[in-house]
């Protein structure tokens, strides 16, 4: 058995055992909970660092059938591109469990919450087109429930739903477009195979291709948070209690690019090229738009549902120049827009527990009460807006190198986004975090020693990564030159 | 006519239905059990499946009783379904008053199932009318089980009448049919029909009428109008019969006849008509489903949806479509035995089935709100729950077949169907009831507990192993279709 498999599976079972024990006692949650996110997370950085670089390609596969009648396996591995977020999925479990301490019906909670990773890790290390949809499907209720039972009583009903239909909608498109794929490569075959090693070998009919490319491509990139179906994103986010949040920007939204990536760009290459050129152009809109808009909110959490909107678009932008800098700057964006996000929500996440509001000109002065909070804020925002040094820097440059190399004039409009984001982050961290603190925050707790160290870890991966990117970019390199390789 | 022995072999499952009718009524008579009368016709279905599965197994497809019944691998999987159908049915029922004390409830039951097990078998138009009745009337007056209950009396009467007509058309539509072709059994027909020396039209108006009088079986649109008011009124335990085994039933007899007596090539437009009938059929149970406060009228809604689900399968024609309806059959049978279980376990605590005194389940009964989970989550088609791979099979055999569009019609449908599910999970998970209810735990008796947790268990275990069942359905497909 490979040891993704079991990273795969744990999450699962330990979140089964807690929906089905209800006489479980919190305080066995809280632990179990913290070494399973514990496990999750060592055992993604494993895999991670025992990825082998100069053998490059799918590594630590597991084929096991699992109906041979329609050729469909369990197939499971993961590539340069994969890894990475399987660590990213890590991080952000192990992190989640930490800030969620004192949440309410906690087994059902983290019941829920690990049945969702189990559908994330599955989908990044997915090599078999059922395995990617039955994976990707376990996202959908538990990702409901979390919304509608804990999150901001007056929008989690709709935003929910909305987000839970969003993501539905997309992802059963995308399925009618795959079952297409695969009996089309059933009539050049001769044989019918789910097999997404086999089916990327599948030369499909260009008028195919073109035909599919969109549907499949726009399936999963509304879950990348696509414009104009980008708008489940904010309201989600905003809605869902923190650690969901921080799942939700952080790791699902990649789900959404990555299965673009996967299923779309390089299944059917013919179809990417011939449709990417307007496709673009609608990521140029998340970027730009997407900021913006960050830019005028008065929610705290707001500012960062819709900045979220604006760094993904500049993943799928990266996507969209077909190119060997947009595709690696977006490796390495996913990811650490992911632990970013995941940061900034966990903070948002402290803030508001203590405040209980988010609008900003209410708050200020947090960072004599949260000093810990205010500093990862600004490590967050520095790497939002691309400062060398941190993450963001080493993921965005490149994306803006592929693009100049595409069409120089999108780079230049996509550049403003970084002006306008670093105007809204400063002022949002002066806004919340200096200034007079007043009256009514005077007596508010500090914070927990989990949520200290959950930061500590989200804010060491920004840095890290921002002063030695030898830690990713190798990884990314690999998994590019698979995805350039396909598209010849 | 004598019977030879492998007749017999070949009847045992019904034989020993039989035996055990007989034994359910003498203990009824001599012993009055009340409610252990439930426990030991269980027992007793229990011991008919074992011994079917041990005996009685079909290898390749043999023809029982001078050919009008058909024992193959098809008719089996049928029946063992209906078995199982039977089992729960009688489980679920036998805490509820008025109903699971009488011997006589669980006599009609058995009955029905036995003319659900011939329904599956039949290989005649005469068998077919036979066994649809013998499976139908039991279920009429067990509908109307309470006499004195307005809405069970209604449920019970309206049944009957639609019933009746829709078993009139059926006759009537078969009586034409053997005037055309000049047989009954389902091969003459086929043979009769390939030789129309009349108008293609008389031939598809006359397959019509009997597409019509299974067509109401199955509750698909437009024969559906019966299905809500029955279910909601007919005791509960009732209608999850009537929504799992006799639709399964109805379905049963619908593919054999439709593969074996109309191969779909000769008839030009049937296959758009059975696909229309199939998005219509989903899309109507869906909307209106949307609109429903109570429990037993959403699920009747959505078992209307999920007809249609099934007969994309059928409209499919192949090998993988038929694969795909019996699988779809077998998930679908689980799964809504689990959703009227819950409902029923809500009523005998004192609730009722509106969808209202849901809440604040997840506190009053963790079990119980797991149960309602898990089928619910599995009739959305959501994994890790076996109706999400029912519902891939089903989209896989169109696509398969070069029809898109329907399963684009499909997919669109689950979509509905996926939000009023959410919305009932909503409210037992996310709602309190109000103060008073709320630190009053609902109490499952243990039998119950233990078959819906039976049955949740299986939900999972098919949704994630799916192989071996795969094969069962298309070791059904194999025998009814050849090759």
């Amino acid at each position: 058995m490979s040891p993704l498999t079991i990273l795969i599976f744990l999450p699962m079972v330990v979140g089964g055992v807690f929906l089905i024990i209800p006489r479980m006692k919190d305080q066995t949650v809280k632990v179990l909970a913290l070494l399973t996110g514990l496990v999750a997370f060592l055992l993604s950085g494993w895999i991670y660092l025992n990825y082998d670089l100069a053998q490059g390609g799918y590594q630590f596969v597991q084929k096991s059938p699992w109906l041979p009648a329609l050729g469909i396996s369990y197939h499971v591995g993961v590539d340069g591109m994969s890894a990475p977020l399987v660590l990213l999925t890590g991080i952000v479990i192990f992190t989640g469990v930490l800030i969620s301490w004192n949440m309410p019906r906690i087994r059902e909670f983290f019941g829920l919450l690990f049945i969702l990773a189990t559908g994330v890790f599955g989908v990044f290390a997915s090599l078999d087109l059922f395995t990617l949809f039955f994976f990707y499907e376990i996202a959908v209720f538990p990702m409901y429930l979390l919304i509608v039972i804990w999150g901001w009583k007056k929008t989690r009903e709709y935003a929910g739903m909305k987000l839970t239909l969003y993501l539905f909608v997309g992802s059963v498109l995308a399925l009618v477009g795959a079952l297409a794929m695969v009996f089309q490569a059933k009539a050049q075959l001769g044989y019918l195979t789910f097999d997404l090693l086999e089916l990327e070998k599948v030369a499909f009919p260009v008028a195919f291709q073109k035909l599919w490319f969109p549907v499949v491509f726009f399936g999963f990139a509304v879950l990348g948070g696509i414009f104009p179906v980008h708008n489940w994103s904010p309201d989600g986010h905003v809605a869902a209690p923190t650690a969901v949040s921080m799942f939700h920007a952080g790791v699902l939204m990649k789900l959404g690019a990555f299965a673009a990536l996967r299923l779309g760009i390089m299944m059917m290459p013919e179809g990417a090229k011939f449709h990417l050129p307007w496709i673009i152009l609608l990521t140029l809109v998340n970027v730009v738009y997407g900021a913006f808009i960050a830019s005028v909110q008065q929610d705290f959490k707001y500012v960062i549902g819709f900045s979220s909107v604006s760094h993904m678009g500049l993943v799928l932008m990266g996507f969209a120049t077909l190119n060997y800098y947009g595709f690696l700057g977006a490796g390495i964006q996913m990811f650490s827009h992911g632990v970013m996000t995941a940061l900034f929500f966990a903070v948002v996440g402290m803030v508001y527990d203590r405040a209980h509001t988010r609008h900003i000109p209410s708050l200020g002065g947090f960072i004599k009460k949260l000093p810990w909070a205010a500093v990862a804020f600004i490590i967050g925002g520095l790497t939002s807006m691309g400062m060398p040094g941190f993450s963001g820097f080493i993921a965005e440059f490149p994306i803006f190198m592929g693009v100049w190399k595409y069409e120089p004039w999108i780079a230049i409009v996509a550049v403003i986004s970084i002006v306008v984001t670093a105007s809204y982050i400063l002022r949002v961290a002066w806004r919340v975090f200096f200034g007079e603190l007043r009256e009514e925050f005077q007596d508010v707790p500090g914070l927990l020693v989990y949520d200290k160290v959950a930061l500590a870890v989200l804010c060491a991966f920004l840095i890290g990564i921002g002063w030695f990117p030898k830690i990713m970019t190798p990884w990314v390199h690999v998994g590019t030159e698979y995805v350039l390789q396909l598209l010849k | 006519m004598s019977l030879p022995l492998s007749d017999l072999q070949a009847l045992l499952p019904e034989l020993a239905l039989l035996v055990l009718m007989g034994l359910v009524m003498l203990l009824d008579l001599l012993w009055h059990p009340r409610r252990k009368l439930g426990v030991w016709t269980a027992l007793g279905l229990v011991a008919v499946l074992v011994l079917s599965l041990a005996l009685a197994q079909p290898s390749g497809s043999q023809a029982v009783w001078g050919g009008i019944l058909r024992h193959d691998g098809y008719s089996f999987v049928f029946r063992m379904l209906f078995l199982v159908g039977a089992l729960v049915t009688a489980l679920l029922a036998m805490d509820v008053p008025h109903l699971g004390d009488k011997g006589a409830f669980y006599l009609l039951l058995l009955t029905s199932t036995l003319g659900m097990m011939l329904m599956a078998m039949a290989n005649n138009l005469i068998m077919v009318f036979l066994a649809v009745e013998t499976a139908s009337i039991p279920l009429y007056v067990m509908a109307g089980f309470y006499p004195k209950d307005r809405a069970s009396a209604e449920a019970g009467f309206k049944y009957m009448l639609f019933g009746a007509l829709a078993s009139a058309v059926l006759v009537y539509g078969m009586t034409l049919l053997y005037g055309l072709a000049g047989a009954t059994d389902f091969a003459g027909v086929v043979a009769g029909l390939q030789q129309a020396t009349w108008p293609v039209w008389m031939t598809v108006a006359v397959l019509l009428l009997v597409l019509a009088g299974f067509a109401f079986k199955v509750a698909a649109v437009p024969f559906h109008f019966w299905a809500p008011d029955v279910y909601t009124g007919a005791p509960t335990p009732i209608a999850a019969y009537l929504s799992t085994a006799s639709k399964a039933a109805g379905f049963a007899v619908l593919v054999r006849f439709l593969l074996a007596a109309l191969p779909g090539s000769t008839l030009p437009w049937w296959g758009a008509f059975l696909a229309a009938m199939a998005a219509a059929t989903m899309t109507v149970g869906n909307f209106l489903a949307l609109a429903q406060r109570n429990l037993k009228r959403l699920l009747a809604y959505s078992s209307i949806a999920h007809a249609g689900y099934i007969l994309i399968g059928v409209v499919a024609a192949s090998h993988l479509g038929v694969t795909a309806a019996v699988f779809y059959l077998v998930v679908y049978l689980l799964t809504n035995l689990v959703a009227f279980g819950v409902v029923v376990a809500l009523e005998s605590a004192g609730g009722t089935s509106e969808i209202r005194s849901l809440a604040g389940l997840y506190k009053r009964s963790p079990l119980l709100a797991l149960f309602l989970m898990t089928a619910f989550l599995s009739l959305a088609g959501v994994p890790p729950f076996s109706g999400f791979v029912a519902k891939v099979w089903v989209f896989t055999a169109a696509v398969e077949a070069g029809l898109i569009w329907l399963a684009i019609v499909g997919v669109l449908n689950a979509i509905v169907g996926l939000y009023y599910y959410l919305i009932v999970l909503k409210m037992a998970y996310v709602y309190d009831a109000p103060e008073e209810e709320m630190h009053r735990p609902v109490r499952v008796p243990r039998v119950q507990a233990a078959a819906l947790g039976v049955l949740s268990v299986l939900i999972v275990v098919m949704g994630l192993v799916f192989a071996p069942w795969f094969a069962w359905g298309e070791w059904a497909a194999r025998t009814l279709m050849g090759g």
